[in-house]
């Protein structure tokens, strides 16, 4: 008997937003590179939320195109709303957020995986990965063809042994009602890998026709969009776009659910995984926070050619019959349909602390993975990661270094530090307050921060990198001349100062510390700054912030400088902790564990203390002396 | 923790007499210490290996007449540049001294960082590796016995609340930061401002106690004890009651208060049991003198209080017994009344004065005061070592976190957007957290997800 047996570079297992960062990456260097999916209509799917990006998610979305990933790309040509959140706070928290519609982004993904070199699409189930000496050489198929390869990319989402629930009702099935992949833990826990069960959920999609807005609030999106790429002509994206609406549950709705909660499978324990807290059902938001009265839902289109609308903020495992009656409770659904039920889902994914920060697996050499496996949650939590682990797999093929972005570099390294070190006992949600050095990742900065490396990487052309170059020279030149303009009380200035309601001059200041003013910026000056030179607007904007928040920029740069230098502190690969005297007992564990890569990730592990690390620096001083 | 910061230490022993030594190392040592020192030359103009005779002055006041020594990289200890300050000694002295050296940045030395600088800069061989850990490890087993210790668990009680303030508020802003759709921040601003002012207050308190020399314990553990009725309660309100003292609810609660801190002069008295001592009043004699027993060990200072109006008895003589060995004033209480008890009956007995009093119009309070004020003056009731440095740490801990409030009250003034307000609280945060040992970790999203309702 005759098998299908083919070999590639490497092999990534899933289509979902890591799988196709993942496969793209690898491709794109050069790597011969084949993409598995259980469903080749379920590539790049938005299973939950009509959405990408928001708060953190959104730098997520520009850090990846910063480094060339694809999905600030794919969103910028098939959104149907855009936001800038938090505009009235400041830069650092300011996140793009646009409305997809999900059927294009999803189409639009698989043309460009179709149109990549190098790249090839299969609908198939991997169900065991071929292990080595401790080293990966392949994976097999459900079907029974052997792919052999020099690495594996894991990024099987909420796929593994997925089960869906609402109610007494259980389906054995992945989101969407799609096939899950039952075979594949079992291949992992032979070769040693430690395997968590995590839980989430996805509110119930209502007939658009049978919703009266009239009731609710309508939401629109921005005047003047921004896209998410660097690469997209701003001009491209100012579209008709759709809206959204805003409405809220109430008491009615509230008693409904108490009235039920026994016949939720989570709080009748049939729920084994551990759920969000961040994303809770609107079970758990009742019983949590029981004094409000009332709960905002956001009523969402799921495309241009569907009449779903997704309720946002009503996630739900309640049955059928109650989700009906719960719904039918909101102003404006009250005689709402349901296309889709509400359900909570079910799936295996991995201790991320098995994983280097190249997201590699520690015990075997060549496998990676990405995304809601490392016990993650969210589309672009999910796709930065699955870039990362794409490059690292296809460096490490190539014989080069891999590359580990760090907290101070980028929310991308800050997620990843966080997953391969700290302990995670629920899916892992970014938030910009998780980022300590926020003020220095800007959404609108992720070009200069991470640009270079994709380019030293390879996903980022000559040209693009030439312009970071040269906007960077620019913001400093334009930076330091504005220091340097005196401006005096001239009539025409206290005129300007006067429009703007700010306090008139009585002495001579600088250009900077005009710009510094609250109410003022350095666009609003131009009029009576004469020698100013034509600059691109990246040029300005970033001009104006690093003047007006300077002092803060400042402050945390410093911290940076503290953070790099404990993070430089590398642990050697041969490290016995055994022979590390005065270790506590529990340091020793975690630190034989979790094998930090420097000193700066040792001080993050849970129960390693400042002490332990004092310990450890002077045992690896006596190490590299010897 | 910068590894090559430069960093400060009392080096010798902590006591009132004899010389004090402070040291200084790291890159800039010399350059930090000639910012507070005013002599014939400048210390950056000294050969290594040379004394200066000088002042120390800090913010336009002279604390001592010193001597400084200059040692320059590599020949010290630490192959550090070094500064050693040769004061007068007394606590006091070198603990300003030690202040106007933080106050010039550096950084107060953690356990046994001296001898660890010196083993990594290659000064010690590596045969010395192991002990150097002992070292390390030892301390942090002594800051660990600190943590137990009765008094630290005030000062912790204390951070932990205004810990809990704050963090609540960066909560606050967080959540509405990642949801800014169902959590709004209008009118915020002038909310915080209001918290903040309450908590910089509390900050600037203990950051003030230490400049009179009290704020190194938090307190002198004090224990009032007497007999049932001789007056002790009447001794605890007489003290609370005076204009002078701040007397605070250390418990936080009113009703179970066990504790009350009562600032005499600057010195700072944990007065123990303060329930107990009005409790006790009422009940009878032998369960009252036991309780009261029961509190000398833990005790630093106590005030017994007899009542001089009825004769000693078996009861009396137990106390006496019991505290003969402890650092004693003994109040000769209700002088106003027909005295039955005198000063050389019982000063043959204890161990420290006794002072004729009256707890009821307030004779002797003067002479009370003087005596625990010379007391701690002269080391009597003062500090090891260890707990010091300690405290100096807490000291720079807190004056690091009332800056970051500072900062806080400056955005909002200058209407600086939330998420800028954060960085400072958070700054805040983590430098209370150092006083009792406590990192960050999961704190900010344990109270996010607890407090705030957020997400789809």
């Amino acid at each position: 008997m005759s098998v299908v047996e083919e070999t590639y570079d490497v092999i990534v297992v899933g289509a979902g937003h890591a799988g196709c960062e993942a496969a793209l990456a690898s491709a794109r260097l050069g790597l011969q590179t084949i993409i598995f999916t259980v469903s080749m209509d379920s590539v790049a799917m938005m299973p939950c939320n009509p959405n990408i990006g928001g708060s953190s998610k959104g730098h997520l979305v520009r850090e990846i195109d910063a480094l060339g990933g694809e999905m600030g790309v794919n969103i910028d040509k098939t959104f149907i709303q855009s936001k800038m959140l938090n505009k009235s706070k400041g830069p650092a928290v300011h996140s793009l957020r646009a409305q997809a519609d999900k059927a294009a982004y999803s189409m639009e993904m698989r043309r460009t995986l179709q149109n990549t070199d190098n790249l090839t699409l299969r609908q198939a189930e991997v169900s065991e990965i071929i292990v080595e000496d401790g080293k990966i050489t392949g994976a097999k198929t459900f079907s029974g063809a052997t792919y052999h390869a020099k690495a594996v990319v894991l990024c099987t989402g909420t796929y593994l042994k997925a089960r869906c629930l609402y109610g007494d009702v259980i389906e054995h099935t992945g989101p969407n009602g799609l096939k899950a992949a039952n075979y594949l833990t079992d291949s992992l826990k032979e070769n040693g890998i430690e395997i968590y069960r995590f839980k989430t959920g996805t509110p119930a999609r209502i007939d658009g026709d049978t919703i009266d807005y009239s009731k609710m609030e309508e939401q629109f999106g921005d005047e003047r969009v921004v896209p998410f790429s660097f690469t997209t002509n701003p001009e491209d994206v100012q579209i008709d776009q759709v809206s959204c609406f805003l409405t809220y549950t109430n008491e009615k709705t509230h008693e409904i659910i108490r009235a039920n909660l026994d016949r939720s499978p989570m709080y009748s324990g049939v729920i084994e995984g551990t759920g969000p807290r961040y994303c809770p059902s609107i079970e758990d938001k009742v019983v949590k926070f029981a004094d409000k009265d009332r709960h905002q839902l956001f009523v969402e289109p799921e495309g241009l050619n569907t009449n779903e609308m997704y309720i946002g903020g009503m996630s739900s495992s309640l049955p059928e019959d109650v989700q009906y009656e719960m719904y039918r409770t909101v102003p404006g659904l009250e005689n709402a349909r349901i296309v889709r039920n509400a359900y909570a889902i079910e799936y295996d994914c991995i201790n991320a602390n098995q994983l280097y920060p190249t997201l590699e697996f520690k015990k075997i050499k060549g496998l990676f993975s990405g995304g809601q496996f490392n016990g993650s949650s969210g589309y672009e939590e999910a796709a930065c990661q699955g870039l990362i682990a794409g490059v690292n797999a296809a460096l490490e093929i190539l014989g080069r270094e891999q590359i580990v972005l760090d907290r101070s570099q980028s929310y991308i390294g800050v997620l990843i530090d966080d997953l391969v070190t700290k302990e995670n006992h629920e899916p892992y949600r970014m938030m910009t307050s998780r980022a300590e050095y926020r003020l220095l990742l800007r959404q609108d900065n992720a070009d200069m921060r991470l640009t270079p490396i994709g380019h030293e990487i390879g996903l980022i052309s000559d040209e693009r990198y030439n312009w970071v170059v040269t906007k960077k020279k620019l913001i400093e030149e334009e930076i330091d001349r504005v220091k340097h303009v005196n401006v005096g009380a001239r009539a025409e200035v206290q005129e300007l100062l006067k429009s703007y309601n700010s306090i008139p001059l009585d002495h001579g200041v600088t250009m900077a510390d005009l710009i510094r003013r609250p109410e003022l910026d350095y666009d609003k000056l131009a009029p009576i700054d004469t020698d100013r030179p034509d600059l691109h607007y990246e040029v300005r904007q970033q001009v104006n912030i690093e003047i007006k928040y300077e002092g803060y920029i400042t402050r945390q740069q410093k911290q940076v400088n503290d953070f790099k230098k404990i993070e430089s502190k590398k642990i050697p690969d041969e490290i016995d902790y055994d022979d590390v005297p005065s270790l506590r007992i529990e340091a020793r564990q975690k630190l034989k564990a979790l094998r930090p890569l420097n000193i700066g990730q040792a001080s993050r592990i849970s129960g390693v203390s400042p002490a332990d690390i004092s310990v450890l620096l002077v045992y690896l001083e006596t190490f590299n002396r010897k | 923790m910068g590894e090559f910061d430069t960093i400060c230490a009392i080096a010798s022993a902590m006591t009132n007499s004899g010389i004090g030594i402070i040291r200084v190392s790291g890159d800039d040592a010399i350059e930090k210490v000639d910012n507070i020192f005013q002599g014939k030359n400048k210390l950056s103009d000294m050969d290594s290996h040379t004394v200066s005779y000088g002042h120390i002055v800090f913010k336009d006041k002279i604390i001592d007449e010193v001597m400084v020594l200059v040692l320059r990289a590599p020949r010290t200890y630490t192959r550090e540049n070094t500064i050693e300050i040769d004061c007068h000694g007394g606590i006091i002295v070198m603990q300003q001294i030690l202040k106007a050296v933080i106050a010039q940045g550096v950084r107060p030395a953690d356990p046994g960082e001296f001898t660890k600088r010196a083993f990594l800069n290659g000064r010690i061989d590596l045969s010395q590796a192991e002990s150097v850990m002992d070292i390390i490890d030892s301390k942090s087993a002594l800051s660990l016995e600190n943590s137990k210790n009765q008094l630290f668990g005030l000062l912790s009680k204390k951070i932990k609340s205004l810990r809990e303030s704050i963090i609540y508020e960066i909560a606050f802003i967080e959540s509405a930061l990642d949801d800014p759709e169902h959590i709004s921040l209008d009118g915020y601003e002038d909310r915080l401002l209001e918290k903040v002012k309450i908590i910089e207050n509390d900050l600037k308190k203990m950051i003030d106690s230490a400049d009179n020399g009290s704020m190194v314990r938090d307190g002198i553990k004090t224990s009032i004890i007497g007999k049932p009725n001789a007056g002790k309660s009447s001794l605890l309100n007489l003290l609370s009651k005076k204009d002078r003292a701040i007397v605070t609810d250390i418990a936080g609660t009113t009703r179970d208060t066990l504790e009350e801190q009562i600032m005499l002069r600057g010195i700072s008295l944990i007065i123990m049991d303060t329930a107990g001592i009005r409790e006790t009043e009422d009940v009878v004699e032998a369960i009252g003198v036991k309780k009261a027993i029961d509190t000398i060990d833990d005790s630093d200072l106590i005030l017994y209080v007899v009542d001089s109006s009825t004769k000693l008895d078996e009861n009396d003589k137990h106390i006496i017994e019991k505290i003969k060995d402890s650092n004693v004033i003994v109040l000769l209480n209700k002088s106003d009344l027909n005295s039955l008890v005198t000063e050389e009956e019982i000063s043959d007995m204890v161990n420290g004065p006794v002072i004729t009093f009256s707890a009821k119009n307030g004779d002797g309070l003067d002479i009370l005061e003087d005596k625990i004020d010379e007391m701690f003056f002269s080391g009597i009731l003062s500090d090891d070592h260890e707990i010091y440095i300690t405290n100096a740490r807490h000291l720079n801990a807190l004056t690091n976190a009332y800056n970051s409030m500072a900062n806080v009250k400056y955005s909002i003034e200058m209407s600086m957007p939330e998420d800028f307000l954060s960085i400072d609280l958070m700054e805040a945060y983590t430098q209370l957290g150092y006083i009792i040992g406590e990192s960050i970790d999961d704190d900010l999203m344990d109270e996010i997800f607890s407090k705030f309702c957020t997400g789809k």
